[in-house]
């Protein structure tokens, strides 16, 4: 058995390890979450099993966009927070609550993830270097920051404004079983669309021109990939609000045991992405805090260092060469 | 016979610039064709425009019969393997990992080859002398063990035609003479062009020397009919003498 698919193997047990701790600990610690008396079937199926399982899709599917944009923007700094599409699908869904529409959220978080991607692979197509992608995502992300926020100032009353703050921090609290639904149809779209493509972000390996030249067809890799961490990060954000830093975290975690291969680190990575927002959801619950601690910030709390970290370490590996 | 690759009165133009003027060219099977130039002499651009990277202002190219634009890649990578100037391997895989890469027009996955793929790959291996560095990561190995994988990358894609961008550059004289001798060995079944900025390994190597100058071609043929004093000095703008020690050529400019 080969790294990546022994990894993939021991985290689907951590996977199935932790969606079970999830169900058991809580403000109400359930002896045997699977007794059937009402008060532990409301309290596993209506509120931490959709919970647990939106936070796996979300991180699943976070992974998964995070590993495939690194792959074909060949940066590991590349995932769908720091390239804008997040930030995007969250103003797509802002403008929907802002204007009454709230059932097609969603639909507006898709549509703004995939004008974010498609304007990420124009402006970054051509680019050298992490650097100046990682600026372009910078200053789309701020695009939508600033509209997001301006969204917010002229929301109509106090209680729309919450609800958008709320939303805007990301959350899996109060999700119901019809969100695990809508987030699982964009992840098996979006994974459906990226594997396809798996093989091309192998040949991106060797730079663009090598790739073309040994028979990958670019404009086919590039446009399933974009497709498909557009739906991703477009499902998720739809779903959970804004959590950052998983895309980028999951991706990296993975290649120290499986390798560098990016098609190799589709599937782990999805799956690394998953395990670790369960958990950190799991966290964000027992912590004894007066207001829930939002599961989009934790993430950037714990995921912004990493992020630091690994642009240190890619700064000094360049200046060695 | 069909030639492998067809340039006729290609002209190709860079950011508004002319970098390709006129220039033809056929590669039969058999040959060893090095281009010669300074740099910015258009070596590079022309192999891109034969192998369809490039769109070129005016003239036709031909890749083994077909328009290079209307093949579509995998048939292109059938016809033609090309080793750019500055190769990458912008994740560290492996060494075969990298080799592996060179069987992607067959479907192949480099993590499970067929026996077909696994040998090229075995082949392509041991010509380039990597055999103790096939399990080694590609940010492992020296610049030297880099180019030779890259070299190894292309000669696994058993495609008839090499084109070789600088195969040699960064290489010590020991590891360049090999390298010439790979492209030597190659030559029978299929066709090699390679650039280059050392003469003397070009007259060595090639059976045929296309000098060009700012896009256009200096002086074409045999090693010992194109390189003159004159054409050297019309290619790379300095004064050169040429010394002939037996089959081995010396070139000194000044």
């Amino acid at each position: 058995m080969s790294g990546a698919a022994r990894l993939s193997l021991a985290l689907i047990i951590i996977s199935v390890l932790a969606l079970f701790t999830a169900l058991y600990l809580g403000p109400v610690a359930l002896a045997n979450p699977l007794a059937s008396d009402d008060e532990t079937r409301t309290i596993v199926w209506q509120i931490r099993l959709p919970r647990a399982l939106t936070a796996w899709l979300v991180g699943a599917a976070l992974g998964l966009a995070g590993a495939a944009l690194q792959g074909l923007l060949r940066n590991p700094l590349a995932d769908s927070g720091v390239l804008g599409l997040s930030g995007f699908a969250a103003l797509g869904a802002v403008i929907a609550f802002a204007f009454g529409f709230a059932s097609l959220a969603p639909a507006a978080a898709l549509i703004f993830a995939l004008g974010a991607a498609a304007l990420v692979t124009v402006l970054g197509w051509s680019t050298r270097g992490p650097a100046s992608l990682v600026l372009i995502g910078v200053g789309l992300s701020s695009a939508a920051g600033g509209l997001i926020a301006l969204g917010l100032n002229l929301a109509p009353n106090p209680g729309a404004l919450s609800d958008l703050v709320n939303w805007t921090l990301g959350s899996v609290e109060g999700r119901s079983l019809n969100d695990v639904v809508l987030v699982s149809v964009f992840l098996i779209a979006g994974a459906a669309l990226i594997l396809f493509a798996a093989r091309g972000l192998q040949a991106l390996t060797l730079g663009e021109e090598a790739a073309a030249a040994i028979g990958a067809n670019l404009t086919r890799t590039r446009v399933l990939v974009v497709l498909g961490a557009a739906a991703c990060a477009g499902g998720a954000t739809a779903v959970a609000g804004v959590i950052g830093f998983v895309g980028i975290a999951a991706p990296h975690l993975v290649r120290v045991m499986a390798g560098h291969d990016p098609a190799r680190l589709l599937v782990p990575s999805a799956l690394a992405g998953g395990a670790m927002l369960v958990v950190a959801d799991t966290a964000v619950r027992l912590l004894p805090t007066d207001t829930e601690l939002k599961l989009g910030v934790a993430a950037a709390l714990v995921g912004g260092p990493i992020f630091a970290l690994i642009a240190a370490r890619l700064a000094s590996r360049s200046a060695e060469a | 016979m069909s030639a492998l690759l067809s340039l006729t009165e290609l002209s190709v133009a860079l950011a508004g610039r002319a970098a390709v003027s006129g220039v033809s060219l056929t590669v039969t099977r058999g040959e060893v064709i090095a281009l010669l130039g300074a740099n910015g002499a258009g070596k590079t651009t022309l192999m891109r425009a034969g192998l369809g990277l490039i769109v070129p202002r005016s003239g036709m190219v031909r890749l083994g019969g077909g328009d290079p634009h209307l093949l579509n890649p995998r048939d292109r990578a059938l016809r033609a393997a090309y080793l750019p100037q500055r190769p990458q391997s912008i994740w560290p895989i492996s060494v075969e990992h990298l080799v592996a890469l060179g069987r992607y027009a067959y479907g192949a996955a480099p993590e499970r080859l067929s026996g077909a793929d696994q040998a090229a790959v075995d082949t392509a291996i041991q010509a380039c002398s990597l055999e103790k560095l096939r399990s080694r990561r590609m940010d492992e190995i020296s610049g030297g063990e880099k180019a030779r994988a890259h070299l190894a990358r292309a000669i696994a894609q058993h495609a008839p035609l090499l084109m070789l961008d600088e195969p040699t550059a960064g290489l010590d004289p020991a590891q360049a003479l090999a390298v010439a001798d790979i492209i030597r060995t190659h030559a029978p079944g299929g066709a090699v062009v390679f650039s280059t900025h050392d003469v003397a390994l070009a007259a060595r190597t090639a059976d045929r020397l296309l000098l060009l100058r700012e896009g256009r071609v200096v002086a074409e043929g045999a090693p010992s009919v194109a390189l003159t004093p004159e054409t050297l000095e019309a290619t790379y703008g300095r004064s050169a003498r040429i010394d002939r020690i037996g089959d081995a050529l010396t070139v000194t400019f000044s």
